[in-house]
């Protein structure tokens, strides 16, 4: 009985032991197996926290030894030294292993970064984090991003400087990924699951489109075409001016134009052409993406010689938009910030020239209603006959899903974004018109830029120029033979007056481009009398300029401040110029306020709206981080525009409408204050300015005090724009949120919640030239260097570093802190 | 003790060359050729892991400064703090050692070769 007992436990326990020995082991090669993936958002954890290949292996602490790297690729050995900052300054022998160089160093601190960026504008980012990046991924190559730059590609192949800059560029970032272990990936790559793969010279022509994007797709025109069909003609062009009421252009006015223009193409009669029975919005250009930039003649600086000054503003990302670096060959010596995934130094100087850029915003992307044969899309009326419709097949893979295929159909005009029943991603798209879009042109802008870092002179810069494509900049140029210059420079479009202002008749040829404005022509002033050149934005130019660049452009008020500033200055020293750019001035509440608060019915405002309004008549308009007038000044403003617009032109789910500026409605206040506008439709009451702005006033109020309780500390103004810097994965950890610094839209220190100065220089040109600047982050993209954000204190605070500007290998500075050597 | 060491030191030397999950394949071969108990080989897989996962994490800590641990901490538990993942660094290479350490001892068990490596053990001089 106890035998059998026994045997019987002793099998039970065989058994038990064999599964257990088959149970366990397969459970834990499961856990392996689940920890070695990512699911979904959720990292692998395995190789993530293992010290061994993890995210362990980023953290990095500042190297200060020398290294000698050997790399195949470049044709004689290259020195790079590092400076405190960790920015290379290379010295190359020759073109091709200069630009070699910039690709590895580059990719060094920056892979991730430009390989997700060509990745977006390519639409390929499902591939990274699946399905919900499906939309993003189809609009890019919808609006032709991939048609674009494969166009630039040839442009860029065919002239053999930009060429031979291009493809050791590639080279140079190849190097770097070819020996790359996954120890080593950016932790990005470890968090999102994937691997670098090679470049290649599309993906430098892709950045450009992705550049192109950013600053060059505002469209109004539909919007603009809505208002024309709701308030007709005489509204929509008293509402909408062609030029603002107060506006100080780029080109000084009165500035003569020393050409004799081109034919302009002639109003066609019906130009406008109807609304289709489907529309959709698309993202309104971001009036906060601008920038500025000025260069001051000899005779209004300390030295005798000119200062420019730059600050693009873009939304602030981190890695850094900007990689700093300093270029050197026989023949060349140029510093400067450079953009990753682009050859050559973008903003910067050599020892002759300097240069910098800010947006033009030109009407280069414009919409045409397409009439098609028949439901089979195979052909669409064009020029009294019907052409044929080209077909390209998008493939779009996604990360744990089969590829999805897109057909889009092509006219001459451009890509049909979407067709009727499709639904867009983006805000603005017309459905079932063309896209024409400057992106969509071959143009070889790299050029510009090789041959601006080598620049010695004017007649140079404005041969520079004329290769330029998009997205237009207006160029900024000082030399130290004391020229200074600006020119709103890009491929123009020859357009008649307000073509594209609304949407264009893709049927008849008379609304197609028609040729471009001479390069040459591109509005453009030396050394004009006043004594210093400036752009931020606003209008190219006055309205004597014989052809049509856009109808709108950003508002006037911080390229008035610094005109107005720098008319008052003298002696200028490059802080002169660094204080300027951190002026924190509210030019359009300077304006404004004078105009509106006598509007205001005091006696109809609680103690809390009242006090406030008390805040608002003391401040002295300064966007500073502690002052509280900016707070209720921008959220006033925001509800008056509301208050005025939103009831005569409401946005709805079929239709969107846009309001009238700023600009025009405080004109509207000042000359027309009895205006029906200012009456609410929708209320049987008879409002006027006065109602307006006490309402809207206590609206303003009201709202802030829900989000931040009674006035006090949390209303100031650093708290409540809180500007993020966010990392490009929108990851908060990454990220640099709530950085308390001063300034806001439309003033010259144009740092915005999300928005801001992307780097600032400043250069004082001379016998040895001396530079400053810096910018929000660091050169390292790795969130564990100690170069990740370093210099964002600097930035905040309005400093500047300067900038070491070697002359040879063999210069000593105490800033030098090591040295590379590839061979 | 001998399997601790050997796990330490094995798989610190696996882990250079190998994927990271080699260390599961080095816990499960010594615990397979030598343990005494289920818990003992769990806990020698987990220690000897955790220690050289813990300790690599900690060199590593202390050279570059913590901010970035701290990042890490906001980014995978939303706290920043650098003691979480340094835990969970431990927690997590200690588990997969210590079930392959068990998976070991189990397989062990079951194709019965425990007590013939305890009689050869009792053998030796």
């Amino acid at each position: 009985m106890v035998n059998l007992h026994t045997e019987k436990t002793a099998s039970i326990y065989t058994l038990m032991r064999y599964a257990k020995a088959i149970l366990l082991p397969a459970f834990t090669l499961l856990l392996i197996w689940a920890l070695n993936r990512s699911w979904g958002s959720v990292p692998a954890f395995g190789p993530l926290l293992s010290p061994f290949v993890g995210f362990w292996q980023n953290a990095e602490s500042v190297n200060t030894s020398d290294e000698e790297i050997t790399l195949s690729g470049t044709q004689a050995p290259v020195t790079v030294i590092m400076d405190d900052k960790a920015v290379p300054h290379v010295f190359a022998q020759n073109d091709h292993d200069v630009y070699f160089a910039q690709g590895y160093l580059t990719a060094r601190d920056r892979l991730w970064q430009m390989e997700f960026q060509t990745h977006a504008a390519a639409g390929r980012v499902s591939e990274l984090v699946g399905e919900r990046a499906l939309e993003l991924d189809r609009y890019n190559r919808r609006l032709g991003m991939g048609f674009g730059a494969e166009k630039s590609v040839k442009a860029m192949m065919r002239d053999p400087r930009s060429r031979e800059s291009v493809e050791a560029y590639t080279a140079g970032v190849n190097a770097w990924i070819s020996q790359l272990k996954p120890a080593q990936y950016p932790l990005e790559y470890k968090l999102l699951g994937y691997a670098p793969e090679l470049w290649q010279p599309i993906k430098c022509a892709y950045f450009l489109k992705y550049m192109s994007g950013v600053l060059a797709l505002g469209a109004d025109d539909l919007n603009m075409s809505n208002v024309l069909q709701k308030a007709g003609p005489a509204v929509t062009a008293d509402l909408f001016p062609d030029y603002p009421f107060r506006e100080d252009p780029i080109i000084p006015v009165g500035t003569k134009w020393d050409f004799k223009p081109v034919k302009i193409p002639a109003i066609p009669p019906a130009s406008v052409s109807a609304v289709g029975s489907v529309s959709m919005n698309w993202a309104e250009h971001d009036p906060a993406i601008g920038s500025n930039n000025w260069a001051v003649g000899p005779q209004k600086s300390a030295t005798g010689y000119p200062i420019l000054a730059n600050d693009p503003h873009l939304t602030l990302s981190l890695p850094s938009i900007w990689y700093q670096m300093q270029l050197v060959t026989p023949t060349m010596n140029v510093y400067g910030a450079t953009m990753p995934g682009a050859p050559g130094v973008i903003i910067g100087f050599n020892k002759q020239v300097a240069w910098g850029v800010t947006n033009v915003g030109a009407d280069v992307l414009d919409f045409y209603q397409i009439k098609f044969r028949d439901n089979r899309h195979l052909e669409y009326w064009h020029g009294n006959r019907w052409k044929p419709v080209t077909r390209r097949i998008e493939r779009i893979k996604i990360k744990g899903q089969p590829e999805k295929v897109d057909t889009i159909l092509y006219t001459h005009h451009g890509p049909v974004m979407y067709m009727e029943g499709q639904k867009p991603f983006a805000k603005n798209v017309p459905v079932g018109y063309a896209a024409r879009w400057i992106g969509h042109e071959e143009s070889n802008d790299f050029l510009t830029y090789y041959l601006l870092d080598r620049a010695a002179n004017h007649a140079d810069y404005r041969k520079a120029l004329s290769y330029y494509g998009a997205p237009a900049q207006n160029f900024v140029f000082a030399d130290v033979a004391k020229d200074i210059a600006i020119s709103p420079n890009g491929r123009f479009p020859l357009k008649w007056k307000d073509q594209g202002k609304f949407l264009l008749d893709g049927t008849n040829p008379a609304h197609d481009w028609q040729g471009w404005i001479p390069a040459e022509q591109n509005p453009h002033v030396k050394n004009p009398p006043r004594g210093f050149v400036s752009s931020a934005n606003q209008s190219s130019t006055d309205t004597t300029y014989p052809y049509y660049i856009n109808w709108q452009f950003a508002p006037a008020e911080r390229g008035t401040r610094i005109n107005q500033r720098l008319t008052a200055m003298r002696k200028a020293t490059p802080d002169s110029l660094r204080m300027l750019q951190n002026d924190n001035l509210n030019l359009r509440a300077q304006q404004a306020l004078p105009v509106f608060s006598p509007y205001v019915r005091t006696q109809k405002l609680t103690a809390e709206q009242k006090k406030a309004f008390d805040i608002l008549k003391k401040w002295h308009y300064n966007h500073d981080i502690a002052e509280i007038g900016p707070t209720l000044f921008t959220e006033w403003m925001r509800q008056y525009m509301d208050g005025v617009w939103r009831d005569d032109f409401p946005t709805t789910d079929s239709t969107t409408l846009r309001y009238p500026s700023f600009d025009r409605t405080l004109k509207m206040a000042e000359q027309e204050p009895t205006a029906h506008w200012f009456d609410d439709v929708t209320t049987p009451a008879h409002e006027t300015i006065g109602d307006v702005l006490t309402q809207t006033l206590q609206l303003a109020v009201d709202s802030l005090a829900r989000q931040h309780g009674p006035i006090g500390e949390s209303w100031q103004w650093g708290k409540h724009k809180a500007t993020r810097i966010a990392h490009l994965a929108r990851l908060d950890a990454l990220s640099a949120l709530n950085v308390q610094i001063g300034g806001g839209a439309n003033i010259i220190n144009a740092t915005t919640e999300r928005t801001g100065p992307s780097w600032r220089m400043v250069v004082a040109l001379g016998p040895q030239p001396k530079a400053y600047g810096v910018y929000p982050g660091g050169q390292s993209g790795n969130p564990g260097s100690p170069y990740y954000l370093n210099m964002l204190e600097t930035w905040r605070t309005g400093q500047l570093n300067e900038l070491l500007y070697l002359q040879s290998a063999q210069d000593k500075n105490p800033a030098i802190k090591r040295r590379i050597i590839l061979k | 003790m001998i399997q601790l060491i050997l796990i330490t030191i094995l798989g610190l030397l696996a882990q250079l060359i190998l994927p990271w999950w080699s260390l599961a394949l080095v816990a499960f071969l010594v615990c397979l050729w030598r343990s005494q108990s289920a818990g003992q080989a769990f806990l020698y897989g987990f220690l000897g892991v955790a220690l050289v996962w813990l300790g690599y994490a900690l060199i590593i800590y202390m050279r570059t400064g913590g901010d970035f641990t701290g990042r890490m901490g906001e980014l995978l538990f939303k706290v920043n703090n650098a003691a979480l993942p340094m835990l969970a660094t431990a927690l997590l290479g200690g588990l997969v050692g210590g079930l392959s350490g068990l998976s070991g001892f189990l397989i062990r068990q079951a194709s019965g070769s425990q007590v013939a490596s305890h009689a050869a053990g009792s053998t030796r001089p």
